[in-house]
């Protein structure tokens, strides 16, 4: 199945490098080679790659990194997990807080039945395995914007283990391979969200919103499976483009609707795992990838020049471009996890084990969710290389932008050119223009029907693909115009004329003797100087090729 | 007194912790260390202040560990009293919400509708030097 596409980039990255085969060295030491790992039953490639660091002139000191991540997910309800208040994003502060999210006394809690729909399905994209009984715990702390003193989890018996996120490596120039990596989910689990903190320096004190308090979350931890950066950051969009494909979180990490932590830790192969870090604050997927590469660079430092890594937890400084600690843990954080003891467990069911006359409202059958599945986006991305016969870089960008794959087969539909052209134009112009004035899919002044209207000329051949390109930017500057109206404007149809065509070649043949020789003479090159003065003489309004095919048959003998 | 949940859930958390670290109490001695005191005091936010108090705390265990009298073998553990019943499904709709006056009124100090708090973590007092825990 494909999945979203990675490249790797053979940069001026001291320490990371692509080289697949064989492992190809140069300059000092800074190199990657690959070696086969610890076996993965999932993928058919369990590969690794090496990272040899810079000051290595002696003997290559090989080092891998481990990367596991924890990533939050709020779950896209309308109200809270346990309390009736409503979530959403930006609300006057503490206006969407109840009773319960404030912590006051005599409140219970109270399961909200879409958050666990949310997780089920979430589990089923993720081939996990769902809990049919799975329990909730408190985990203690003492924070201000957790007003309870201590936040409902699922710790011993989460509802969802055991399951896989496959994303793509692309390596290579063109041909470029495809690497489908895997990733084993540990366990997914339902979790209450903290309120929010502002602090205030100045007047040394912090201000507490309690809008967040309470709302769902879905906690999935991926275990240490991933090397670098960039196999992070990529396993987290894809995560990113299922939970928008379900429905169920919007996953946008600018608005906090997705908060990854990574642990990352280094080691030399072949040996045991090292201490790891905790790397938190990573609230955007710029910089996650550098946050965790620059923490990997880090602790091969300490580790080189003989100091030890403290298992700790660090954040990301976005300005100084390296992780900083973050709070110094005396010792391991203890939660005195225990029992929630308002909530009994909760149990789903499936079609043979539903009991019968049960309330439906009251119950949760794991198989009815799962055929409620909607496609998801590695199956779109196969349905689309299927259907249209496009290559999988071009499918994968085609689902990486909101609204795109819409617009897409919205043109697909009306226009009789082949998907290929479709696409081409769709993400290289259309994307092109849209990134250039920063602008998403639905602010594009450009609609599908005109698109479509556009490649039909261009199919038909009634405009060369240059006069296209122009008509599209005179579409894109003035609304309400179609493009047959701007061709006839601009006089950009092309010559349809096979006489008047003949004539121009006719005239610069004899206009141009010693070219004409040249082409007699055998100059392949020639030819191409005809063309272009025919050209120049129809004012760019003739075929390229049917000026070759007439050049061609009065230059034969 | 200590209630019964606390006792109960103090010893189990004890009995928990064991687990972890190996600088345990030995077992069923009864004495509790002042490390742990420290550590109980700082997690909890109780109080022990005299060694009456600590006295009381190693009844309260003893007391407690009378449970390991009974064998329970083969026995599955209760989760909850609640283990029976059926964790009702609430459906997803808007019903709370908007008192923020209300909730408000209990706050000690209030700055345009936020809750003040002091800046972090306070470390309690006779600790090292401890930086105020940041963000979540």
């Amino acid at each position: 199945m494909a999945a979203p596409m990675l490249r790797w980039w053979c940069l001026g990255r001291r320490w990371l490098l692509a080289c697949i085969d064989g492992g190809s060295r140069h300059g000092r030491g800074a190199a990657i080679g690959f070696t086969s790992s610890r076996k993965r039953g999932q993928t058919s490639v369990a590969q690794q790659p090496l990272i040899t660091s810079q000051k290595s002139r002696k003997g290559e000191h090989e080092w891998a990194a481990v990367v596991g991540l924890e990533i939050h997910a709020q779950i896209s309800s309308n109200s809270k997990l346990f309390s009736g208040s409503r979530v959403h994003f930006a609300a006057p502060p503490n206006s969407l807080v109840s009773f319960f999210d404030a912590s006051l006394p005599g409140t219970l809690p109270v399961l909200n039945r879409r958050c666990v729909e949310a997780a089920v399905m979430t589990g089923l994209a993720l081939n996990c395995c769902i809990n049919k009984k799975s329990l909730f715990d408190r985990k203690h702390y003492f924070y201000a914007d957790l007003p309870a003193g201590y936040q409902i989890t699922q710790q011993r018996l989460p509802i969802a283990v055991n399951g896989s996120l496959a994303y793509s490596v692309c390596v290579g120039k063109k041909p470029s391979r495809v690497i489908t990596k895997t990733v084993r989910i540990k366990q997914i689990q339902l979790e209450q969200d903290s309120g929010k903190s502002l602090h205030d320096e100045l007047r040394s004190q912090t201000l507490i919103d309690l809008n967040r308090a309470g709302v769902g979350l879905l906690e999935v931890v991926l275990e240490p499976d991933m090397s670098c950066g960039e196999e992070a950051a990529t396993a987290v969009r894809e995560l990113q483009l299922i939970l928008q494909a379900l429905g169920t979180s919007r996953a946008n990490m600018a608005e906090g609707q997705l908060r990854v932590d990574a642990n990352v830790s280094v080691h030399h192969p072949g040996e045991p795992l090292g201490v790891r870090t905790e790397v938190k604050n990573l609230n955007s997927a710029k910089f996650l990838a550098k946050a965790i590469d620059s923490e990997i660079e880090r602790q091969i430092h300490e580790l080189e020049n003989g100091r030890e890594i403290l298992n700790e937890t660090r954040s990301f400084d976005y300005k100084l471009g390296c992780t900083m600690p973050m709070r110094d843990k005396e010792g391991k954080q203890d939660y005195r996890f225990m029992p929630e003891p308002n909530l009994p467990p909760l149990l789903l069911y499936d079609t043979e084990s539903l009991p019968p006359g049960a309330d439906p409202q009251q119950v949760i059958n794991i198989d009815w969710i799962r055929e409620q599945l909607p496609e998801l986006p590695s199956e779109t991305r196969e349905r689309l290389i299927q259907q249209y016969g496009i290559l999988p870089e071009h499918s994968f960008a085609l689902l990486n932008e909101v609204g795109l794959l819409e617009f897409f087969q919205n043109v697909i539909k009306e226009t009789r050119a082949e998907p290929k052209k479709v696409t081409s134009w769709v993400l290289n112009i259309f994307l092109g223009f849209l990134k250039q004035q920063n602008l998403a899919v639905n602010e594009s002044p450009v609609t599908p029907s005109a698109l479509a209207e556009l490649l039909n000329l261009l199919d038909r051949k009634a405009i060369s693909s240059t006069a296209a390109k122009q008509v599209f930017e005179e579409l894109w500057r003035s609304e309400g115009k179609t493009p047959s109206q701007i061709v006839s404007e601009k006089q950009l149809e092309l010559m349809q004329d096979q006489e008047a065509l003949e004539q121009a070649c006719h005239t610069v043949m004899e206009g141009h003797p010693q070219v004409v020789m040249d082409v007699k003479r055998g100059n392949p090159r020639a030819i191409n100087k005809l063309i272009g003065l025919v050209r120049k003489a129809t004012l760019s309004r003739a075929d390229p090729t049917a000026i070759k095919e007439i050049l061609e048959r009065k230059l034969s003998p | 007194m200590w209630p019964l949940a606390t006792r109960l859930g103090l010893r189990s958390w004890l009995g928990w912790r064991r687990g972890f670290t190996s600088k345990a109490d030995p077992q069923g001695s009864g004495r509790v260390t002042a490390e742990v005191i420290e550590h109980l005091e700082r997690l909890a936010l109780v109080d022990f202040g005299s060694q009456e108090a600590v006295a009381r705390l190693e009844k309260a265990i003893a007391f407690a560990d009378r449970l390991r009298a009974v064998d329970t073998d083969g026995v599955e553990p209760m989760e909850s009293v609640l283990e029976d019943r059926c964790l009702y499904l609430r459906s997803d709709s808007v019903v709370e919400g908007n008192c923020a006056e209300e909730l408000l009124q209990n706050a000690h100090q209030v700055v345009e509708e936020y809750f003040v708090a002091p800046p972090g973590n306070i470390s309690l007092p006779k600790q090292d030097e401890q930086e105020p825990f940041s963000d979540n």
